[in-house]
């Protein structure tokens, strides 16, 4: 029964602004699982990703639940949901060396100095980076900029990970490096994945449903 | 979290509420009532005494013939500048050169601009004797002269930076690029395509820095005292010297006279209303009527003739401060001294180490508290998505609008009746009147523009709003942050009126005691006292420019933005 309920589930969720609604979806994300949900710009797909996360603007009202392997994390501060996500951009913190952005995102149950250090050295090895810890974030390459934000957002244990268009920034060859790291990684921690998009290339590469919306 | 709810609140309330009350309590005396001197009861005695001093009709005339001469030259010489040199490199030059030249307070600027343009000043002496024949110092009325154009001028070179930085700040939402191409396209030269094109989009975005710069430039008192005429002064000086007279009745008709001042500022924007429109008017006629050119050589030439010299005559004038505070002997009609020592320094600087310390306390102490309240602003803009409407930038204005000498009076009346006692806290909180729309307006933009999915992306990482707030947002805006302290540090240490006013003369800063030596003829000490303001108000824009370079210096992210 609980397996059942495992996943990101998304119950008679329905957006509006000023009474006018905008995107309404019925969805079960199961571990491991994508869904696609493409459609032109301007259809609400940001909204969508606003109304999992929890920071929807005042304006946008919101009925039906955001269900996360079975618990209703609705009403949670975005902090307190453990809903991962990557954007188009990856947003790596500026001030912070890649050693530190993946330390920021290290949970505090991780303890002693020590400890974490090699948690984030570990991590690094992993994404092909290892020894990187002090190098600025801006000196890295697009690629390897792609792998410390992807592996960032894993460190945090998400139960559940949001792809805002991740890949359309990226030229085909690495594309397509990128999509299938990105892919991998999810399936291999059973992380049910929602990816919105307007490229059908990413949604076929992802392999799951696809849900259109108009 | 309930406190950051109050912040925006608070905020306003310690911004207008002095303005307020001020208001109030310049306007009770004016109309006779002021227990504390006897006046009970409803009268227009003040007015009646304020309309039989001689120089009334003058003091009026010289606050609206500064004032508007001042913000219309500024104007005009921005307008002119920008038209011809938008997106060249003279412009990127200038823009450098905007955050020292608005660091230098206008008292420091005004004594510069004396020591250039007097008889025996550096200009004179360069011409001398060869061209003009002069050995000694011509017996000229220059500066202070009884139509006030030197102090015109003093207020130019001032609020010509202040225009530019505002009508920079507002250039990129009229989309200068595409529109100019466009006129240029069509045939138009670059000035007159840009004035037709770009202008119209832009002035509407500088309306209400325009309006405080007339409003500020009418009733302003430093600069009047160093550069303005003083038989009879601008009306404000007068009101100034009423309100410091050791005869308490003439508190009635300061207050009467501070009145006036507040009538004419009020009827001197309504004027530049009605001629903004009038020449919305025309303009639409000009632009309709097809002309494509207008002398364009010649009219960039002359922007930038005249930016160049606003910015020539701030620089000058503090090498002239500079100079005369290590000359020793130096004799009209020498360009240089004989000598340099630091004799003078010596000899007056260590009187200037308790105003430099109470200067900076109060800047310091006025800046702080102006840069968390609009922290806290921003934060809960942020945190519960409020979104400020047109209303609140004009209450921003407000204090900038409202002139410091109608109100002020009030707020030292208002303490006199309640018999508070008004020292260095009273004067922080009335310097903070004048510092957080200045903070807020420097702080909000960078701080709006910043990316809000870095806080969307920490969240999803698990960081709080508070984590968020003080982990990735404060060290990604340190800069802006920092910016917007250097400029709060420099607003509050020019402040000379609400020193004056609200310290009850009993607090002293270099600004009061530079001002206060215009009256005499020591220009060593003038010198370096200017000189030590000017390094007070500056030293903030110094921290803001090299404590991100160096806490940055490996983040290439922070660093070359």
């Amino acid at each position: 029964m609980r397996g059942m309920s495992m996943g990101l589930q998304l119950a008679g969720l329905r957006i509006s602004r000023g009474g006018a609604a905008l995107v309404q979806l019925e969805a079960h994300v199961r571990p491991g699982e994508v869904l696609s949900v493409m459609g032109p710009s301007g259809v609400g797909k940001s909204t969508l990703l606003a109304a999992i996360m929890g920071t929807l603007a005042p304006g946008f009202t919101m009925t039906g639940q955001v269900r996360l392997d079975g618990r209703d994390i609705t009403a949670l501060p975005p902090e307190a949901r453990r809903v991962g996500i990557l954007y188009q951009e990856e947003l790596l913190f500026p001030h912070l060396s890649v050693g530190g952005n993946l330390a920021f995102a290290l949970p505090r149950s991780v303890r002693g100095r020590a400890a974490r250090r090699a948690r984030v050295a570990a991590a690094l090895a992993e994404i092909g980076l290892q020894g990187a810890e002090a190098r600025d974030p801006a000196t890295l390459s697009g690629g390897q900029k792609a792998r410390v934000a992807l592996m960032r957002m894993l460190l945090a244990e998400p139960r559940a990970l949001l792809l805002d268009e991740p890949f359309s920034r990226l030229d085909a060859a690495l594309r397509a490096q990128v999509r299938a790291v990105v892919f991998d990684r999810a399936r291999a921690k059973g992380l049910p994945v929602l990816l919105v998009t307007h490229d059908a290339a990413d949604a076929q590469a992802a392999g799951g449903d696809v849900v259109h919306l108009t | 979290m309930r406190a950051l709810r109050a912040a925006p609140g608070l905020t306003l309330a310690l911004m207008l509420g002095p303005v307020a009350a001020g208001l109030i309590g310049t306007l009770a005396p004016a109309l006779g009532v002021f227990p504390a001197l006897g006046g009970t009861r409803l009268s227009l005695a003040p007015f009646a005494a304020l309309a039989a001093w001689p120089g009334l009709g003058r003091a009026v005339f010289l606050s609206l013939f500064t004032g508007v001469a001042a913000t219309l030259i500024s104007l005009g010489i921005v307008t002119l500048f920008a038209a011809g040199w938008q997106g060249t490199r003279a412009m990127a030059g200038i823009e450098r050169a905007l955050a020292p030249l608005l660091a230098v307070p206008h008292a420091a600027a005004a004594f510069g601009l004396a020591f250039l343009i007097a008889p025996s000043g550096w200009i004179a002496r360069a011409l001398s004797p060869w061209a003009t024949g002069w050995t000694r110092p011509a017996d000229l009325l220059i500066v202070q002269d009884p139509w006030g154009l030197a102090m015109v001028a003093g207020l130019v070179i001032k609020e010509v930076p202040f225009v530019l930085l505002m009508l920079l700040a507002a250039l990129p939402q009229a989309r200068p690029g595409p529109r100019l191409r466009i006129a240029r396209a069509l045939g138009y030269g670059r000035v007159t395509g840009w004035l037709k094109a770009v202008f119209p989009a832009v002035y509407a975005q500088i309306r209400l820095p325009v309006y405080a710069v007339l409003a500020y430039s009418m009733s302003v008192v430093d600069v009047a005292i160093i550069l303005g005429p003083n038989t009879p002064p601008p009306l404000a000086v007068q009101v100034v010297r009423w309100m410091s007279d050791p005869d308490l009745s003439l508190r009635f008709q300061a207050a009467a006279g501070a009145v006036v001042q507040l009538a004419l500022v009020a009827i001197a924007l309504a004027g530049w209303r009605l001629g903004e429109i009038a020449i919305g008017t025309l303009g639409r006629r000009w632009a309709e009527g097809g002309a494509r050119r207008h002398g364009e050589g010649a009219a960039r030439g002359a922007g930038l003739a005249l930016a160049g010299l606003a910015a020539g005559a701030v620089v000058a004038g503090l090498a002239g401060l500079g100079l005369w505070s290590v000359a020793g002997l130096w004799g009209f009609p020498e360009a240089l001294p004989d000598t340099v020592s630091l004799k003078s320094w010596a000899r007056h600087g260590p009187a200037l180490i308790a105003p430099a310390r109470e200067t900076l306390l109060i800047a310091g102490a006025a800046t702080a508290l102006a840069l968390a309240l609009v922290l806290a602003c921003l934060e809960a803009e942020h945190r519960f998505g409020l979104t400020p409407g047109a209303r609140s930038l004009w209450l921003l204005y407000l204090p900038l609008v409202v002139p410091q000498v109608a109100f002020l009076p009030g707020v030292q009346t208002l303490a006199l009746m309640g018999g508070a006692d008004m020292g260095r806290g009273a004067v922080i909180l009335g310097h903070l009147v004048f510092v957080l729309p200045y903070v807020f307006l420097t702080l909000a933009a960078p701080w709006r523009a910043w990316d809000a999915r870095h806080a969307t992306v920490a969240a999803a990482l698990g960081a709080g709003p508070g984590r968020v707030f003080w982990a990735v947002r404060m060290p990604m805006l340190l800069a802006p942050a920092l910016g917007a302290m250097a400029v709060g540090l420099a607003v509050s240490v020019g402040q000379y009126l609400p020193t004056l006013l609200i310290g009850a003369g009993r607090v002293q800063t270099l600004t009061t005691e530079a001002v206060a030596l215009a009256s005499g003829g020591d220009r060593r000490l003038i010198g370096l006292t200017a000189l030590a303001q000017t390094g007070a108000s500056v030293v903030g824009f110094a921290l803001a420019l090299a404590v991100p370079r160096i806490v940055w210096r490996r983040r290439r992210g922070l660093c070359g933005a």
